[in-house]
């Protein structure tokens, strides 16, 4: 029997790891294994190799390596920012502003803190997911010790003006944190330059393993510890460091941001060949998100008249592995959150679905889509009693 | 996540589309909601002979209707009032707690063409016992 082929377009759901970073990690596994706290040789190996990691995160920062800090992922790192930043500056204001589209562990971290007392001001974003500078610079008040932005937008892969926003915020004295999961790999990131105060990695979203963040913290940031404990990661974040993984870490963000233009031409042409065939060959599908400030390899689209989870247990049964911004899958009953900020309505929100290229993506695999995807939405068009009413089932009559 | 039996539905759904001027059409559910239920039912001696949906929803939204619309078959309209949607989440072998509204949609979509039937015979509709919009634990969609 021929072996059922998978083809995985949700690398913004996770990567695989890659094997380079796989065989840097073994060793200190099953060798290097030593406490970096201890004093004998083998720790002195896991102590070095973690400073080395720090050496080649900060470099693909363009931070120094005491600026960096390791965390167990992406969800720490957002709650350490926004939660030390908050405890460590109340006295000075309680007022945090972020946007409507960020990930829940930025927008779920901020309404834990308005049942503490603070302030969240929630920045709407346009059409294409776009916050506006204007915006951001009205909502600062005297209050306001906080802005996260994220970089670009997990869902629908906008990329958000850093660089602008970091500015206003740099102006206006308050700091600025930005959720980068999604960045790293695909957009050149320069903290300096962009006035990021605070910035938030995850290792398994370029080919790192799962389990391993980091949190740049610009020198001179007041904030609160987030894990209390023993005096690791220089007495800022508590436990004994994951040695295996911050090696994984540092060899997959060095290889990820080697040559990223390079890196995502190929994406991006496969991306685009992907779109512009779906948009095509389907009737009643619209882009979600920018036309181009978009990641490299996301594309986000919704097909009316249809519902996204039913759409992905086809796609599975082919073998695609895929997302959806519908409710059914969420374990909610509202649609993304993103999509509705966009304007998108409700009913449409839920026949989205995001398909996410990455370095497992061949352009068989685009083709291999776009042979698939069309007879699904027909399928589920054609029991669909919506499709029905509008009227547009293509002159066929309904049997 | 679904079990074999609900993704044997939902792959292979039996009864999709519509009835030509149906004796009962029962039609369920919200678009803002996800998904939406439209039943139709060919009445002949107070018997169902012929039972037909068309679904928007999710894949256990299909998969209810397939069973639904297979369980009410050449029942009459008293027995298929009885199919509660706990008996279409048992004929489906469960379905997740999240999901168990979309056996609850196909419970009210098949009451809703019976008494779409029963109106138009100029008979009195029959009321729902348990109507499921009332439970606390309900996770029907509140559009």
């Amino acid at each position: 029997m021929e072996e059922k082929r998978t083809i995985y377009m949700d690398h913004s759901a996770t990567t695989y790891t890659r094997k380079e970073v796989l065989e840097a990690m073994i060793p200190y596994f099953t060798e290097h294994f030593g406490n970096p706290s201890s004093i004998y040789g083998i720790a002195r190996d896991s102590k070095n190799a973690i400073d080395a990691a720090r050496v080649q995160t900060a470099e693909a920062l363009g931070a120094d390596p005491d600026e960096i800090y390791f965390t167990s992922g992406g969800s720490e790192s957002d709650n350490w920012a926004i939660k030390g930043i908050a405890m460590a500056n109340r006295k000075r204001g309680n007022h945090i502003i972020t946007t409507q589209i960020e990930h829940h562990a930025v927008l779920h971290t901020c309404q834990f803190l308005e049942k503490e007392g603070f302030e969240v001001t929630y920045l709407p974003v346009d059409q294409y997911g776009l916050v506006n500078p204007v915006d951001l610079e009205k909502a600062i008040t005297d209050k306001t010790i906080l802005i996260s932005i994220m970089y670009a937008n997990n869902e629908i892969g906008t990329i958000e003006p850093i660089a602008e926003l970091g500015a206003i915020a740099r102006k206006h004295k308050v700091y600025f944190h930005t959720d980068a999961v999604q960045a790293i790999g695909n957009l050149p990131i320069d903290v300096k330059s962009q006035n990021i105060d605070m910035l938030s990695i995850s290792a398994h979203k370029f080919y790192g393993p799962k389990g391993t963040g980091a949190l740049y913290i610009r020198k001179g940031v007041r904030i609160e510890n987030l894990i209390h404990g023993g005096g690791q990661e220089r007495r800022r974040r508590a436990g004994t460091e994951n040695i295996a993984g911050i090696v994984g870490l540092g060899k997959a963000i060095e290889m990820a941001t080697v040559d990223i233009p390079g890196h995502n031409a190929k994406i991006r042409s496969m991306r685009d060949r992907l779109i512009k065939g779906v948009l095509e060959k389907i009737p009643n599908a619209r882009l979600n998100g920018h036309p181009e400030k978009r990641l490299p390899g996301n594309f986000n689209v919704s097909f009316e008249f249809i519902e996204g989870e039913s759409m992905l247990l086809w796609l599975d049964d082919e073998g695609i592995c895929a997302s959806t911004g519908s409710a059914c899958t969420s374990g909610s009953l509202e649609p993304s959150h993103v999509l509705l900020a966009t304007g998108l309505p409700v009913e449409i929100s839920h026949g989205s679905l995001r398909l996410s290229l990455g370095d497992a993506n061949t352009d068989e695999d685009v083709d291999f889509v776009l042979e698939v995807l069309p007879k699904v939405v027909k399928k589920l068009r054609d029991m669909s009693p919506l499709y029905q009413k509008s009227g547009k089932e293509g002159g066929c009559n309904v049997q | 996540m679904y079990s074999d039996k609900v993704m044997d539905h939902f792959k292979n759904p039996r009864n999709v589309g519509e009835i030509e001027n149906a004796d009962g059409i029962g039609e369920v559910g919200n678009p803002v909601c996800g998904d939406i239920m439209k039943i139709f039912l060919k009445i002949d001696n107070n018997v169902i002979t012929d039972a037909k949906f068309k679904t928007f929803g999710c894949g256990a939204a299909i998969a209810s209707s397939s069973m639904a619309t297979e369980l009410v078959r050449g029942k009459t309209l008293e027995e298929a009032w009885e199919v509660s949607n706990k008996a279409v989440a048992e004929a489906l072998e469960g379905l997740p707690p999240i999901k168990m509204h979309c056996s609850v949609l196909a419970e009210e979509g098949i009451h809703k063409a019976i008494n779409d039937y029963r109106v138009k015979k100029g008979l009195e509709p029959w009321i729902e016992k348990n109507p499921h919009s009332h439970e606390q634990d309900d996770m029907t969609c509140q559009h």
